[in-house]
């Protein structure tokens, strides 16, 4: 660890005495914030034209920044906005807030080059893969970089892991006797009056696909096998318990539904503050995690601002905002060795039950079982 | 000259806003469904959306888009006879202003809507559960095929109320009274005046539910979450979701095939159409 944290010392080092040369053999007009172009900018410098001071410098004159997709009671990102405005005093433009993450690939393509095009851009890891091999992203490492787990970012910084979660039931304690585990849900029978539901179609929500995978790790599926999580929602709905319209906070306190599948911390935020009997846990037989990832465009308008927005993400402020939306902040584990994490908030997730391992799907696993999900939900769980 | 020209002139703002709004999409439909990710031609997709899951969703859509096109052609059809016959204006006024409504109302308020009547919770499944008729103890359920085409009855009778109430204004009271005094019964003169005069309108009007009911996306989807395949909900999941991030071409090639459909059905409009106004002329 400590080898490794003194070779990422070292080449920072180099790696300032580097872009230190470029700015001064690129500067001959006298060095300032003004001749820093910041869409190149990979990372910060300690000190020099591309400090953090220059660069709050150069996107406070930017003034403005875009973001997409970014619902308030998502993650606690309501708060993230309002700090990161109160913070710099920048304008902060949100676009499409209930948008999906394909919508915010589609938008780097279709409103590049104009000012209100997204800066930034926070969408499952798939997403991000695909608008990288589009290049429609830029490289930037944000001065946390090495706190990020290798696993959760790409290597050259074209896109980074920001918060996660795991897989939860929620469930209303005031109607019916709760479930903790897949295995009781499967066993129930129209009597227990579960009516189970997840927060879309899992061939259209990433969550409810994740929600499906559990379900097979529960089942004698793996990550590589989801068939069983199939079988499993197609045994609900036989039973009479599964209950396929969206379900949201609005199915809930109607009682359509009171039984919800969906991310821990989506859970927190978006059921949870409106109904007191709403208890989110994760199940005891099976844990599985899934990091959001975030990026930046490579044709930014206000490419300081865009980084300033990653760098102030990333710091321990930010970070246990996410905490706060009871979201897994990416550097969670540095910042508890590191005594940085909100200890109420930390204290709030819901707790891994006993013996269970996490588990992380790679984007192969994903696209895979979103192929064997789209060929076999429809005609196995519906009547085709 | 100038005469020669105007007309031309005076409809090309009309041809250009076709031309964008229907050609160039078209267009970029037909080019795409032929098109590999990696923008090489390739006829895989077309391949891929006749078989299987996505040949099972086309299939969903035409049924669905059948059901809810004839029956609520049908009830719609009565409904504005008799809304037509009514003695009260007012009535007429209002029904008209409702239709015109209630037909462009759907998507997850809609869902939502029904839940919270006619869900397993509902507040009328509530009062039928207290006279024990509750629905859902009889094959009932609102997260069905059928319960989707029941959903759609809400959308399409009023749309069918709103296009064929001016065919009914152009059976003229003379032709009945005309076929009266000529001793024809009641059923005769709807057999062989009020019926033929009507059917060509008819059957337009349920072609128009048909391609409403073809094209509707939200309310299904936000009612069952893909547990029924069907056509536009493939699209969605492709172009649109947070799922699949690399087969939008697929998408594109289930939008030529219901392009197809939507030409047929376009085609049979027009000649039925050509029909129906020569009675009405």
């Amino acid at each position: 660890m400590t080898f490794k944290r003194k070779i990422g010392a070292t080449l920072a080092a180099g790696a300032t005495m580097a872009s230190l040369t470029l700015v001064s053999i690129s500067g001959s007009a006298p060095a300032g914030a003004a001749t820093v172009n910041w869409s190149k900018v990979t990372h910060l410098t300690k000190s020099g034209p591309t400090s953090l001071a220059a660069l709050v410098k150069a996107a406070k004159k930017e003034g403005k920044l875009n973001v997409i997709a970014l619902p308030r009671n998502w993650a606690n990102y309501g708060a993230l906005l309002d700090g990161f405005h109160k913070k710099y005093g920048i304008k902060i433009t949100s676009a499409n807030p209930d948008g999906s993450s394909a919508q915010e690939v589609a938008a780097l393509t279709a409103d590049r080059g104009r000012s209100s095009a997204p800066d930034v851009i926070d969408v499952g890891t798939s997403y991000a893969l695909t608008a990288q091999q589009q290049g429609l992203l830029a490289s930037y490492k944000v001065q946390t970089w090495n706190e990020i787990p290798a696993s959760l970012k790409d290597a050259g910084g074209q896109w980074f892991d920001d918060y996660g979660g795991f897989v939860a039931i929620g469930c209303n304690t005031a109607a019916v006797t709760c479930p903790t585990s897949f295995q009781q849900m499967l066993a129930a029978k129209a009597s227990s009056n579960y009516k189970i539901g997840l927060n879309n179609s899992p061939l259209q929500s990433n969550s409810a696909l994740a929600g499906v995978q559990a379900a097979a790790l529960a089942n004698g599926g793996s990550l590589d096998n989801v068939k069983p999580g199939v079988d499993f929602f197609a045994t609900l709905a036989k039973n009479g318990t599964f209950v396929p319209t969206i379900a949201n906070v609005t199915t809930v306190e109607n009682g359509a539904t009171n039984i919800v599948i969906w991310w821990d911390y989506l859970q927190a935020t978006g059921i949870s503050p409106s109904l007191g009997s709403w208890k989110v846990f994760v199940p005891s037989d099976a844990a599985l995690g899934e990091y959001y990832s975030q990026a930046i465009s490579k044709t930014a308008p206000h490419p300081a601002t865009a980084r300033l927005w990653e760098e102030y993400l990333y710091s321990v402020t930010g970070q246990n905002l996410w905490l706060q939306g009871e979201a897994r902040p990416v550097e969670l584990a540095y910042m508890q060795a590191h005594n940085q994490a909100n200890k109420a908030w930390l204290a709030k997730l819901p707790s891994l039950p006993a013996g269970t391992t996490p588990q992380y799907p790679s984007t192969a696993q994903i696209a895979a079982a979103a192929t064997v999900v789209g060929n076999n939900w429809a005609t196995e769980v519906g009547a085709g | 000259m100038f005469r020669a020209i105007f007309p031309g002139i005076a409809v090309a703002p009309f041809l250009i806003y076709t031309f964008l709004g229907l050609g160039v999409p078209v267009i970029a439909v037909v080019i795409n469904a032929f098109h590999s990710q990696t923008g090489k031609f390739t006829t895989a997709n077309i391949k891929l959306v006749t078989t299987g899951i996505y040949r099972l969703g086309m299939y969903n859509s035409i049924k669905l888009s059948l059901i809810t096109a004839i029956i609520p052609g049908v009830l719609g059809v009565f409904l504005a006879y008799a809304i037509h016959t009514s003695r009260s204006s007012w009535l007429r006024r209002l029904t008209t202003t409702a239709s015109g409504v209630l037909a462009n109302f759907g998507g997850v308020n809609l869902t939502f809507m029904f839940i919270a009547t006619l869900g397993s919770t509902g507040v009328l499944t509530a009062w039928l559960a207290a006279v024990h008729l509750n629905p859902w103890n009889h094959g009932f359920s609102l997260y069905s095929f059928y319960g989707v085409a029941f959903v759609y009855l809400y959308f399409q009778i009023p749309l069918m109320v709103l296009v064929i109430t001016p065919a009914l204004g152009g059976l003229r009271p003379a032709w009945r009274e005309a076929a009266q005094n000529m001793g024809a019964s009641n059923w005769r003169y709807w057999r062989y005046v009020g019926v033929p005069v009507l059917l060509p309108s008819v059957l337009g009007g349920m072609l128009l539910l048909f391609g409403s009911s073809f094209a509707a996306y939200a309310t299904a989807q936000s009612l069952t979450t893909g547990i029924i395949a069907l056509a536009p909900i493939q699209i969605g999941n492709l172009l649109d979701g947070n799922v699949i991030s690399n087969e939008v071409n697929v998408g594109f090639a289930i939008a030529l095939g219901m392009l197809v459909v939507l030409t047929v059905t376009m085609v049979c409009y027009g000649l039925v159409r050509r029909r129906a106004s020569k009675w009405l002329r």
